[in-house]
């Protein structure tokens, strides 16, 4: 449903997209996932054939994004990151005009949008600008999806949104797949990577892994340990000190690290008391998306 | 065409609902005018002169008070010492003085020649100007009455007359000018900030990611502010005829013809600041500095043409509003056919077109 090839796109001296091919097959939610500045805005604006590349084609439903962006421009949906809705319009206003921009009527695709608009239809007469972030999210949501596009693009939908929202929209996402819509995620959370069919890890415009979500875990090469103790702060310094420490990222309220070969996590514990920390504690731990990221991205 | 419609629709919502907006667009006009008109005049009343008068025979006297009968002019002082003069005018109380010389009566009667001297604070000509215009009216006025009195052979006559406006008045002058600012402001402003709003606010991107086609986007865009210009229009017209008397002489047809056309070169305008900049405040900036400025200023709305270096004079030429004024003054003050601002009316049209080409060539289909 995607094709990209060799895709280059840089302002000035900054490389936003550098040689980037991949495919995405018709019907897959596919997640682009990396921080901000790794170039998935500029990757969507040019498959959604607002920016010219530099070098390289992208085509859309077989379509290519320069040549054919008029009728690419009937089939795809796009949420950019800034919920671009008329705050000085209504929740229905909003809908009722994106849906006559694309030639259709919220009656048409009513069924397409239901279960999310369903949420935000009691405040329909409330303006866009007065919704909190969530309800803005699944209104430009409902925008992009009222003409049933085949393609959907969604740049960063959950920035700036509560968890439960987020997770919300994550399950109106795969809902949306089983109506034969090809979805494109940019989303910063990798915790939001794993309900992807396959993700792209993304970074200074390049994919530095692209897979299912599963293959990326199963292929970490190291053993992950959970780091705990007393004096956290204190602890992360001693830990990048400690000789036989090869990674070490703070992750969430824990120490995520991995460990050369010749240490053992019996070593780091010594070595950590004989510092003095209490209540030391090492686990072996799964890793997730965020630690492959890491592991790649260094 | 529903894509259309509703578009138009939206924008006129977003228009009404934002108060200020719509603040703008319908109060500012007519307050425009009205100040224009009335508060700014620049008629002069009672203007504030002294009199030096050392023969203080009939005749001087006569004159004197005319002077102060006539509405313009109020005898504030009477000097005794010429020394006075300059110390009257730099307490800046007084506008004008009048100097009669010794044995005025005298003078006139032998033929000599009687002179009068007026005295006039220079510092703003335009006022300079009318004031000696007022002053040398009275004493026409008065000559000519002696005249007939005395029969006398070698009297001058001297006759100021101003033509199309006799009195002076300055919402003659103002109306046509306040009505290419009005429509200057509200096409070009309106439509730069209108356009450019969505591209600060994320909405373009959506939009031209759509199946809309650029030109229908603009058209949308541009057809609300085109109704409120012509809506506009006739508030100040009838403002202008039934609360100001400004008379419309000529044809109305060639009037709304004219002001249509300036219409689409402010729309253009407009368009063309909002493809160069891309924020709502550079819009106006853009709008207020590169399009109200040369229009206050070339327009010969605050200073006449005619005053200006050549330089200045030709880079007006370039200024669609001074060709707009120049026409409806025509039309409406001086009433004259089509033949007279059939020039002003093609210089439009041209730059209508050259402009909305201009600015839907510029008009991207793409970010950036």
């Amino acid at each position: 449903m995607v094709e990209v090839n060799d895709l280059s796109k840089s302002y000035g001296a900054v490389n936003a997209v550098r040689d980037l091919s991949f495919s995405v097959n018709r019907g897959e939610l596919y997640g682009i996932i990396g921080p901000d500045g790794a170039g998935k805005t500029t990757l969507f604006r040019i498959l959604t054939t607002l920016l010219l590349a530099d070098r390289g084609t992208a085509r859309i439903a077989g379509l290519d994004v320069v040549r054919d962006y008029r009728r690419i421009r009937q089939l795809i949906g796009y949420m950019p990151g800034k919920f671009s809705l008329y705050q000085d319009l209504t929740v229905e206003e909003n809908l009722q005009f994106f849906a006559s921009v694309f030639n259709t009527t919220i009656e048409e695709n009513y069924y397409l949008v239901e279960d999310i608009y369903k949420q935000i239809e009691p405040f329909r007469n409330r303006l866009a600008g007065k919704l909190s972030g969530g309800m803005k999210q699944k209104l430009a949501l409902s925008c992009a999806l009222i003409h049933k596009p085949k393609v959907l693009f969604l740049d960063e939908p959950t920035t700036g949104v509560d968890p439960v929202s987020r997770k919300e929209f994550w399950g109106m996402l795969l809902k949306l797949k089983q109506q034969d819509i090809t979805i494109l995620v940019s989303t910063p959370y990798m915790d939001e990577a794993k309900l992807c069919d396959r993700i792209a890890l993304m970074q200074g415009g390049r994919f530095l892994e692209v897979d299912t979500p599963q293959h990326i875990i199963d292929h970490y090469p190291e053993t992950l340990w959970s780091v705990r103790a007393k004096e956290m702060h204190r602890l992360l310094g001693d830990l990048r000190s400690f000789p036989g420490t090869k990674t070490s990222f703070s992750f969430g309220e824990t120490y995520h690290i991995t460990l050369g070969k010749s240490s053992s996590p019996e070593s780091l514990q010594r070595y950590l008391e004989e510092r003095g920390h209490r209540n030391v504690s090492i686990q072996p731990i799964s890793p997730s998306v965020e630690d492959c990221f890491m592991l790649l991205s260094k | 065409m529903k894509q259309f419609q509703s578009f138009v629709l939206k924008e006129f919502k977003q228009i009404f609902r934002d108060r200020r907006t719509s603040l703008i667009l319908l109060v500012l006009p007519i307050v425009e005018v009205l100040l224009l008109g009335y508060a700014i005049t620049t008629e002069l009343n009672n203007a504030a002169i002294a009199v030096f008068d050392p023969s203080k025979d009939a005749e001087t006297r006569q004159i004197s008070e005319r002077f102060q009968a006539s509405r313009y002019f109020t005898v504030v002082r009477e000097l005794t010492d010429a020394q006075e003069i300059n110390d009257v005018f730099q307490n800046g109380d007084i506008n004008m003085v009048l100097v009669f010389p010794e044995r005025f009566s005298e003078k006139l009667r032998n033929g000599e020649g009687a002179d009068i001297q007026f005295f006039i604070d220079g510092t703003d000509p335009n006022q300079a100007s009318m004031l000696n215009g007022y002053a040398s009216g009275i004493l026409a006025s008065f000559q000519a009455e002696q005249a007939e009195l005395f029969r006398q052979p070698y009297q001058i006559r001297t006759e100021t007359r101003m033509l199309y406006n006799p009195q002076g008045e300055s919402a003659y002058n103002f109306v046509p000018g306040v009505m290419g600012l009005v429509l200057m402001l509200i096409c070009a402003m309106m439509t730069s900030v209108a356009i450019v709003r969505e591209k600060e606010t994320g909405t373009m991107e959506v939009l031209l990611a759509s199946p809309m086609k650029p030109a229908q986007i603009i058209l949308s865009k541009m057809a609300p502010y085109f109704v409120i210009s012509v809506t506009n229009l006739i508030t100040i017209l009838l403002i202008a005829t039934f609360i100001m008397d400004v008379p419309i002489r000529g044809s109305l047809f060639w009037l709304s013809v004219v002001s249509l056309c300036f219409v689409f070169v402010a729309l253009a305008l407009g368009l063309l600041i909002s493809t160069i900049v891309d924020t709502q405040m550079a819009a106006l900036l853009v709008s207020g500095i590169g399009l109200m400025m040369p229009v206050m200023i070339f327009s010969g709305l605050i200073f006449p043409l005619e005053s200006m270096p050549w330089g200045l004079r030709w880079i007006s030429d370039f200024i669609p509003a001074r060709w707009y004024i120049s026409a409806v003054r025509k039309i409406m003050i001086e009433g004259v056919g089509v033949e007279y601002f059939a020039k002003e009316l093609g210089i439009i049209i041209l730059m209508a077109v050259f402009l909305m080409a201009v600015a839907w060539k510029k008009f991207k289909i793409r970010l950036s």
